[in-house]
C-alpha cells in the first residue's frame, strides 16, 4: 500500500487542453501559474498554425518561470477527409499533439484510422455527432488516437443537458476500455476558476463509470505518453519507432 | 450497530471574496444533492468541523463509504453564494489530530 501511495505521489499530472488566449499575457500567466499551483506538471495549449514565433516564445517563458513544461497542440476540424489528410501533412511535423474534432462520420473514421492523430474530440454540445462507437473505437485501437474528454461541459452544464453528456460520456468510456483505447481527461477551460487539481478531475470521471487507476491514468500517464512519444518522434535522431541515431559521423 | 467510519476533509475555498459557513455548507450540499439526490445526501453525513474565512479554508466531515462522492460533488462546484468560486482539497485524514498534524495549521 505504502508503495501504491509512493508511486502515485511521483506520477506527473498533465492537461492537454488548456485554452489560453495569447493576446492577453497577464491572464494566461494567471491560468498557468494556477494550473502549476493545482499540481500540473505538463499543459498543453492550443495553438493556431498562424500563431507568431514571439508569441510562442512569450508562453514558453511564462511557462519556464511557473516551472511547467508546455506541450504545443492544434486543434482541427477538417470538414472531409481529404481535408483531414491534407492538414496533417501540413501539421505534423510542426505540432506536439494533434487533436481533431470530428464534425462529421467520414472525417471521425479517416482519425481514428490515421496514426498521425493524437486525440479525438467529440462536440459536448451536439450529442449526434458523437460518433465514437464500437466501429472508431475498433479503428482508434489499431492507431494511436486517444479519446479525449474535456471536463468543462460537466461543470458549467446543468439539468437535463448534463445528464445527457453524463450517459453519452458513460457509453463511450465503456467502449474506449472494452477496445483498449486510451483515455485523456482534459480541462478544457479557459478560466481559471473552473481548473480543478488532477486528482479532482479524476473523481469527477467517477461520474461516468471510470474506474480511480483509469481515471489517474486519463490524467496523468496517458497524456504524458501521448507528447513523450511525438518528442521522440520529432527530434532529429529518431528515425523510425525503435530506431534512432546515436552517433554521426565518419568514425563509426 | 456498527460504527460509521469517517474522513475529515481540508478544503480551500477559491474565490475573491470569502463566504460564510452557512453560504458554503449550502453549496456542498446544494452540490451533493444535485449529483447524487437526496438519497445520496443522506448517506454522505456531512458536516462542518471548522471554517475559516481568513483563510478561506474549511474541515468538513463525511462518511468514509461516500468520501469519493463527496470529493466529486466538491469538484463541481462552480460558485458560492452566487459569486464564482472552486472548492479544492488539500487533505484527507481519518482523524482531526492528524488532519491538523498533515496540515500544520
Amino acid at each position: 500500500m505504502q508503495r501504491n501511495r509512493d508511486a502515485s505521489m511521483k506520477r506527473a499530472f498533465a492537461d492537454l487542453h488548456l485554452c489560453v488566449n495569447l493576446k492577453d499575457p497577464a491572464t494566461a500567466s494567471r491560468i498557468i501559474n494556477k494550473a502549476a499551483t493545482l499540481g500540473y506538471r505538463l499543459i498543453a495549449v492550443p495553438l493556431s498554425p498562424e500563431t507568431r514565433e514571439d508569441e510562442k516564445m512569450k508562453l514558453q517563458r511564462i511557462c519556464s518561470e511557473a516551472n511547467i513544461d508546455l506541450a504545443s497542440r492544434v486543434d482541427i476540424k477538417p470538414k472531409t477527409h481529404n481535408d483531414l489528410t491534407h492538414q496533417l501533412r501540413r501539421l505534423r511535423r510542426k505540432f506536439e499533439v494533434i487533436c481533431v474534432t470530428c464534425e462529421n462520420k467520414d472525417v471521425a473514421r479517416q482519425a481514428a484510422k490515421d496514426h498521425r492523430v493524437d486525440l479525438l474530440n467529440f462536440p459536448s454540445l451536439d450529442f449526434r455527432k458523437r460518433f465514437f462507437d464500437s466501429a472508431e473505437a475498433e479503428l482508434a485501437s489499431n492507431s494511436l488516437a486517444a479519446l479525449e474528454i474535456d471536463m468543462k461541459p460537466l461543470l458549467v452544464l446543468e439539468g437535463p443537458a448534463r445528464v445527457r453528456l453524463l450517459s453519452n460520456l458513460r457509453r463511450e468510456t465503456s467502449i474506449a476500455k472494452e477496445f483498449h483505447v486510451p483515455i485523456v481527461v482534459s480541462s478544457g477551460v479557459a478560466n481559471e476558476m473552473l481548473l480543478r487539481k488532477p486528482r479532482e478531475l479524476a473523481a469527477l470521471t467517477s461520474l461516468f463509470g471510470l474506474d480511480e487507476a483509469s481515471a489517474l491514468e486519463a490524467v496523468s500517464q496517458n497524456p504524458v505518453s501521448i507528447v513523450k512519444r511525438n518528442r521522440q518522434k520529432l527530434s532529429p535522431k529518431f528515425v523510425a519507432p525503435g530506431i534512432r541515431i546515436i552517433k554521426e559521423g565518419k568514425d563509426c | 450497530m456498527k460504527r460509521v467510519k469517517r474522513r475529515y476533509l481540508a478544503l480551500q475555498v477559491d474565490s475573491d471574496e470569502a463566504p460564510t459557513p452557512k453560504e458554503f455548507m449550502d453549496a456542498v450540499w446544494g452540490a451533493v444533492t444535485k449529483l447524487y439526490g437526496e438519497y445520496g445526501a443522506s448517506l454522505t453525513g456531512l458536516a462542518l468541523i471548522d471554517y475559516n474565512a481568513e483563510k478561506k479554508t474549511a474541515v468538513i466531515r463525511a462518511a468514509l463509504a461516500t468520501v469519493n462522492m463527496v470529493r466529486t460533488s466538491l469538484a463541481s462546484i462552480t460558485s458560492v453564494a452566487d459569486r464564482e468560486a472552486a472548492v479544492h482539497v488539500i487533505a484527507v485524514s481519518g482523524t482531526i489530530k492528524a488532519l491538523y498534524e498533515k496540515l500544520k495549521w
